[in-house]
C-alpha cells in the first residue's frame, strides 16, 4: 500500500473534481475514508467503532471468512467485465464490515480516481451484520484530460437482518471514460437497502444494472437515480428488484434529463411471492434533442403481489414556466427553478450530509446551465 | 395606473375579447362580473401577458409604460401581480423555495410572518400546489402576493373553494394587499377582481363594477347595485339594460 499519495496531494483541479462527487478531501463529517487512484489503494482509515473499513487484501488477511462472501452475490462469469475482474491476480477495492448493532451517523467515503491507467478495476464487499446501519458514499471521477479509460467495479452487498445500508454513488467521469459497475445486494429479514445514484457530468458510456434481491421477510429495497445526460454521453441504467419473501417491497425512482445524450432507463421488479409490493417511477425531461428511452418492466408470478409503474417523458410545461414568470422570474431562471425541483427526489432516510452532497451536484449542474 | 384601450384578444385563433376599454386609477379596485365563459379570465391573463393570449388590436399601458407586448416577468417586475385560479403544481418546488425566489429582497422575518398570517406553516416544505385543496391554493396564492408585493393585483374568484372560516382571513388579507386599511387618498395599490358571488365585497371597498358578456363590457357602475340586479334578475337583464357609462 502506498501511503505517499493522499487526496490532498492531487492537483487543485482534480481535488475539485473529487469534491463534486461528494468527497471530503479533508474528511469532515466522514467516519472513514478510502482512496484508490488507478490500481493503487493510497489511503484507508476508519474511526467509527464497530465498522471495519479495509482494503480487499487486508480484509482477507484479517477475516478469512470474508472469502465466503466473494463472488457469492455475483457470479464470476456473469459477463466479460466480471470475468476480467475475477481474473486479476491482485484484487483491489474495499471491504466494509458493520458489526452487529453498530450504527454510523456519518457516512464512509470511497473515492475511485482514474488518473493514468487504461483500466481501473475494483471489487468491493459490504457486509452489514444484524441491526447495523451504515452509509457509504462512493465518488468516482477521473483526472481532467483523460482520452480514454474503463472503470470496472464489482460490488457485493449483504444486508443482514434488520440492518440498513445506504449507498450513494456520485459519478463525475470524463467524456472519454466508459464505466461498467456490477452490483448485487442481498437483503435479509427486515433489512433495508437504499441505493442512490447521481450523474450529472459527461461520460462516454455507462452501463449498469444493479440488482437487489429481497430474500428475507419485510425487506425493503429502493433505487433512486438522478441523471443529466449531456451530448455524446450514453447511459444504460437499469435496476432490478426481486421480491422473494412475504412483505418485501421495492421502489425504483428515476429522474432523467437529456441535453443531447442517450439514456436507457430500465427498471424491473419481479413479484415472486404473495404479500409483496413494487413500484417503478421514471420521469424524463428532454431539454434538447436527445433520447430518453424508459423501459419499466413489472412481472408478477402469484396472486397478491401488487406491482405498478409510471413513466413519463416530455418537456417542461409552459404553464409552469409562466407561473413563475408571473412572479417576476425571467424565463431562464424559471426554467432552471423547475428543473431543480424536478431533480429534487426525496431520498428518504438519507443523512443531511449526503443530501447536501447530492444538492451540491445538482447546484453545480444548474450553474453550468444544465 | 392601468389603461386598456380598445383591446381585442384572440385565443387559439378565435377572438374572445372584442374591444375592451377600461381605466383603473391608483388606489382603485374594480370588480369584473359576468357569466361563465364571457372572457373575464381572458382579460386578466392578457393583462399579465401569457403566451396563449394574442392581442390583435388595442393596447395596455401600466403606469405610463406600454406593456401590450411585454414579457410576463417584466410586467411582474413593474408591479403587476396575479392570483391564479388554477395554478399548476410543480413537483419538487417547495412553496418555501418559491417564496424565496419571488422576492429575494424581503427579509426572512417578513416571509415567516406572512406564512403564519396565512396559516401556511405546514405547507412551506410541500411541493407547490401539489395536493393542495381549493382553499389552500387560495391561501398560498395570497401568500405569494404578500411576498411579491405588487402595486396592481388581479384576483380571479378569490372566494371560490374557500370555507367559511377562511373567507374572513382571505378577505382581510386581500384588503390589506389593496391597502384598504389606509385612507383612500393614501392608497397606491389597485386591484381588479373577478367575482361571481360577491362575498369578497364584504371585505373590500370597491370603486367600480364592470359586467362582461361575450367578450364585451355591457355595463359599468356601482358594483353592489349591479350585483344585486344580477342576483335578482340574472345576466339577461344586463343584456337588455346595456347601460354603458
Amino acid at each position: 500500500m502506498h501511503d505517499t499519495i493522499q487526496m490532498t496531494d492531487l492537483s487543485d483541479d482534480d481535488q475539485k473534481r473529487l469534491a463534486l462527487t461528494g468527497l471530503e478531501v479533508e474528511m469532515k463529517n466522514r467516519s472513514g475514508s478510502f482512496f484508490q487512484k488507478d490500481q493503487d489503494v493510497c489511503h484507508i482509515t476508519s474511526d467509527c467503532q464497530g465498522i471495519e473499513f479495509l482494503t480487499f487484501s487486508m480484509a482477507l488477511e484479517k477475516y478469512p471468512w470474508v472469502r465466503d462472501y466473494i463472488w457469492k452475490a455475483i457470479p464470476k462469469d456473469k459477463d466479460k467485465y466480471t470475468k476480467y475482474v475475477a481474473s486479476r491476480p491482485d484484487p483491489k477495492g474495499f471491504v466494509i464490515i458493520a458489526k452487529k448493532g453498530t450504527k454510523s451517523i456519518y457516512p464512509l467515503q470511497a473515492c475511485l480516481f482514474m488518473s493514468d491507467s487504461a483500466v481501473q478495476h475494483v471489487h468491493n464487499i459490504i457486509i452489514a451484520e444484524e441491526d447495523s446501519e451504515l452509509h457509504i458514499i462512493s465518488g468516482c471521477t477521473s483526472s481532467t484530460g483523460r482520452n480514454s479509460g474503463a472503470h470496472l467495479g464489482v460490488t457485493e452487498i449483504y444486508v443482514g437482518k434488520g440492518a440498513k445500508v445506504t449507498s450513494t454513488m456520485i459519478h463525475n467521469w470524463g467524456k472519454n471514460i466508459s464505466v461498467f459497475p456490477r452490483s448485487v445486494a442481498i437483503v435479509e429479514e427486515n433489512g433495508v437497502f437504499l441505493s442512490n445514484y447521481v450523474c450529472m457530468e459527461p461520460v462516454r458510456k455507462i452501463q449498469m444494472a444493479p440488482l437487489c434481491q429481497l430474500k428475507g421477510e419485510g425487506a425493503v429495497g429502493r433505487f433512486s437515480s438522478v441523471v443529466v445526460c449531456t451530448p455524446g454521453s450514453f447511459m444504460d441504467l437499469g435496476s432490478t428488484a426481486t421480491l422473494e419473501a412475504k412483505g418485501t417491497s421495492a421502489e425504483l425512482i428515476t429522474r432523467a434529463i437529456t441535453t443531447g445524450g442517450t439514456i436507457l432507463s430500465r427498471g424491473r421488479i419481479d413479484g415472486l411471492v404473495k404479500g409483496t409490493k413494487g413500484h417503478i417511477e421514471c420521469k424524463g425531461l428532454i431539454l434538447r434533442d436527445g433520447i430518453i428511452h424508459a423501459i419499466p418492466e413489472i412481472k408478477g408470478d402469484v396472486v397478491d403481489t401488487e406491482l405498478s409503474h409510471e413513466a413519463a417523458v416530455g418537456k417542461i410545461a409552459r404553464d409552469e414556466i409562466e407561473y413563475l414568470m408571473a412572479r417576476g422570474l425571467d424565463e431562464e431562471t424559471a426554467t432552471a427553478t423547475i428543473i431543480r425541483g424536478f431533480l429534487d427526489v426525496k431520498l428518504e432516510g438519507l443523512p443531511d450530509v449526503l443530501q447536501n452532497q447530492i444538492n451540491a451536484a445538482i447546484d453545480a449542474a444548474e450553474r453550468s446551465g444544465f | 395606473m392601468l389603461k386598456i384601450d380598445n383591446l381585442h384578444v384572440e385565443v387559439g385563433g378565435k377572438e374572445i375579447l372584442h374591444g375592451i376599454t377600461m381605466h383603473i386609477k391608483p388606489g382603485e379596485t374594480h370588480v369584473l362580473m359576468g357569466p361563465n365563459g364571457s372572457g373575464k379570465s381572458t382579460l386578466l391573463m392578457t393583462i399579465m401577458g401569457f403566451d396563449a393570449y394574442h392581442v390583435t388590436r388595442g393596447s395596455i399601458s401600466f403606469n405610463g409604460s406600454d406593456v401590450t407586448h411585454m414579457p410576463v416577468h417584466e410586467r411582474a417586475r413593474l408591479g403587476m401581480g396575479i392570483m391564479f385560479q388554477r395554478p399548476p403544481s410543480i413537483p419538487g418546488l417547495k412553496l418555501g423555495k418559491m417564496l424565496d425566489v419571488i422576492n429575494p429582497e424581503k427579509k426572512p422575518e417578513f416571509v415567516t410572518a406572512a406564512v403564519t398570517r396565512m396559516n401556511m406553516e405546514e405547507f412551506v416544505e410541500r411541493d407547490i400546489n401539489l395536493g393542495f385543496s381549493g382553499g389552500e391554493i387560495k391561501r398560498s396564492e395570497i401568500l405569494q402576493m404578500m411576498v411579491q408585493d405588487p402595486s396592481f393585483i388581479m384576483l380571479d374568484e378569490p372566494e371560490s373553494g374557500v370555507d367559511l372560516e377562511n373567507i374572513h382571513l382571505m378577505g382581510e388579507s386581500i384588503a390589506r394587499l389593496l391597502q384598504k386599511n389606509q385612507r383612500f387618498i393614501d392608497r397606491k395599490n389597485s386591484g381588479l377582481v373577478i367575482t361571481h358571488t360577491g362575498y369578497i365585497l364584504d371585505y373590500l371597498d370597491v370603486d367600480k363594477g364592470h359586467v362582461m358578456i361575450n367578450g364585451e363590457f355591457k355595463c359599468h357602475g356601482n358594483p353592489r347595485e349591479i350585483l344585486k340586479l344580477i342576483k335578482e334578475k340574472g345576466y339577461k337583464e344586463c343584456l337588455s339594460c346595456a347601460k354603458i357609462l
